[in-house]
């Protein structure tokens, strides 16, 4: 069975459908990204993941458990499964890197201060920030913002990651390190990462399959060797607008 | 219950009609919607004093509300204070009975125009700061990344402030009312020839507990009135930068409007 499972999903917002019919689902321990030109609605299917909204109609499954329509305690374990990292990091600008890291375990959990310690440091460790672990977010870069948002994300152990354009607005090398990142997590913890990304190279060569929306439509799920060779119209216009965004 | 909310209706209003019902029903909406914010808030004021991390977060908030608006407060009393001796005095002149100038200046304070000075500075200053900060929380996905983390954002951000400005309101509503009597006192002996000793004499002969008491719950109201506004306000931005202005501009407004209207009940209730 499949870990995550959209069915038919349409979401309208003032008449509008931004997702329209889109249905995929993802293995556990896959990393699926998902790309599409902007406005498409990938923040959006994110966004469903974790009930921050909630579909017209249709059916979103993490688990077996319906996320639309379960229980407020189900939810908070779902929710305790997944780590959400935002496009800006979403870090509390008034705490530390490392009090922001710490935050899910200090209000979530019943461990004491030495294991929190202990767990914010890997978790930082793991994400190369150990060095900024003191600094409050405005002090450091915007890579470093993402990382210490994923740090965050981590940080619970979740088995679920979602990333919301974690290398947009971020020079080329930092956003290899951001990719590394998230194959190496996926790697080694075997969590299972949806990564809504407009850097499709970045996608090639972290994901397992590659899922195009366009128009709240899923168009072509592939893995990314044939995804590059698709004979789809609509992914063969994709791939060619960013080549042309890139000459 | 949560704070990122979805807009009620999916489609489009088909008619005007439906339009101006819409809205309506969006109004009575959003009142209930503060309502929840704040019984739920005090709901958690315990465990806001008992969690260590929370109970920094409202040391942090008192601060903000009660020592950082102290000048503006003191200015501000201290001239009310002084406009109303002036204003009181130069009548009372006329008729000789400038003795009675204490009482005048003290029973309009601790009545109406320290409560009242008290709520329009803490709206201005604290009530507008709160709303901008947790404007911004909101349309930056901070609030959205709490609820995903499953910490409350009721409990962790709007709690400690709402207490803190039921706390501090009375206090700084006291202290409007001793500034401001003090104003009317230099007043009184610089420019209308009274004696300072006469004046306070007569200011404190005039005040009874029920002014007083009906003085603070009018403050403490207040107070509830601005935490409760400026966090839903906060909490229900939209659409970036000029969301986090419109609801800080809103939260001043419905804030100084409730504080009016709020501010003329208990007088008519507690003075038939």
């Amino acid at each position: 069975m499949s870990l995550i499972k959209f069915e038919n999903v349409v979401k309208k917002f003032n008449g509008v459908a931004v997702l329209d019919g889109l249905s995929f689902d993802v293995e556990k321990g896959e990393v699926l990204a998902l790309v599409g030109p902007s406005g498409t609605g990938k923040s959006v299917t994110l966004k469903h993941l974790v009930r921050l909204l909630t579909p017209t109609s249709g059916k979103i499954t993490v688990d077996g458990i319906d996320v639309s329509s379960c229980s407020s305690k189900e939810l908070t374990h779902i929710r305790s499964r997944i780590g959400y990292l935002f496009q800006g990091g979403a870090l509390l600008a008034w705490m530390s890197v490392a009090e922001n890291v710490a935050l899910p375990l200090r209000e979530c959990t019943n461990l004491k201060d030495s294991e929190i310690d202990e767990k914010v440091a890997a978790a930082l460790a793991s994400v190369e920030l150990s060095a900024a672990a003191e600094k409050l977010p405005s002090e450091i870069s915007g890579g470093m913002q993402k990382r210490a948002g994923l740090a965050r994300a981590i940080v619970r152990e979740s088995d679920i990651v979602l990333y919301d354009e974690p290398t947009s607005g971020l020079d080329p090398v930092t956003s290899v390190t951001i990719n590394r990142l998230i194959k190496k997590l996926n790697k080694e913890l075997g969590i299972t990462s949806i990564v809504v990304t407009h850097d499709l190279q970045g996608a090639l060569n972290i994901a397992d399959r590659i899922l195009l929306i366009k128009e709240g439509k899923a168009i072509e799920c592939s893995k990314p060797e044939e995804f590059v060779n698709s004979q789809n119209p609509a992914v063969k216009e994709f791939l060619a607008a960013m080549k042309g965004e890139i000459v | 219950m949560t704070i990122v909310r979805e807009p009620i209706w999916d489609d489009a209003p088909a008619t005007k009609l439906q339009g101006f019902f819409r809205h309506i029903t969006q109004f009575l909406s959003s009142l209930g919607w503060a309502a929840r914010i704040l019984s739920i808030s005090i709901f958690y004021f315990p465990s806001v004093i008992v969690r260590k991390d929370s109970r920094s977060q409202l040391f942090n908030q008192l601060y903000i509300t009660g020592i950082r608006t102290l000048p503006v407060i003191t200015v501000v009393s201290l001239f009310t204070g002084m406009i109303l001796a002036l204003q009181v005095g130069l009548e009372l002149r006329r008729f000789n009975q400038e003795i009675y100038l204490g009482a005048a200046v003290m029973i309009s304070l601790i009545r109406e125009m320290a409560p009242f000075s008290c709520g329009m500075c803490l709206a201005a200053c604290v009530g507008s700061a709160i709303a901008a900060e947790l404007g911004t929380m909101k349309v930056n996905d901070e609030v959205a990344a709490l609820e995903i983390m499953s910490i409350s954002p009721i409990r962790y951000l709007a709690s400690p402030r709402i207490l803190a400005l039921v706390f501090m309101a009375p206090l700084l509503g006291f202290f409007c009312c001793i500034i401001g009597t003090v104003g009317g006192g230099v007043v009184g002996v610089t420019q209308l020839g009274v004696d300072f000793e006469q004046y306070m004499a007569s200011a404190i002969s005039i005040a009874d507990t029920k002014d007083l008491f009906v003085g603070l719950l009018k403050a403490l109201v207040f107070g509830i009135v601005i935490g409760t506004v400026s966090v839903s306000e906060g909490f229900g931005t939209e659409v970036g930068a000029t969301g986090v202005g419109r609801s800080t501009q809103r939260s001043v407004i419905v804030s100084f409007l409730l504080i009016l209207m709020l501010g003329y009940m208990i007088t008519r209730v507690c003075y038939r």
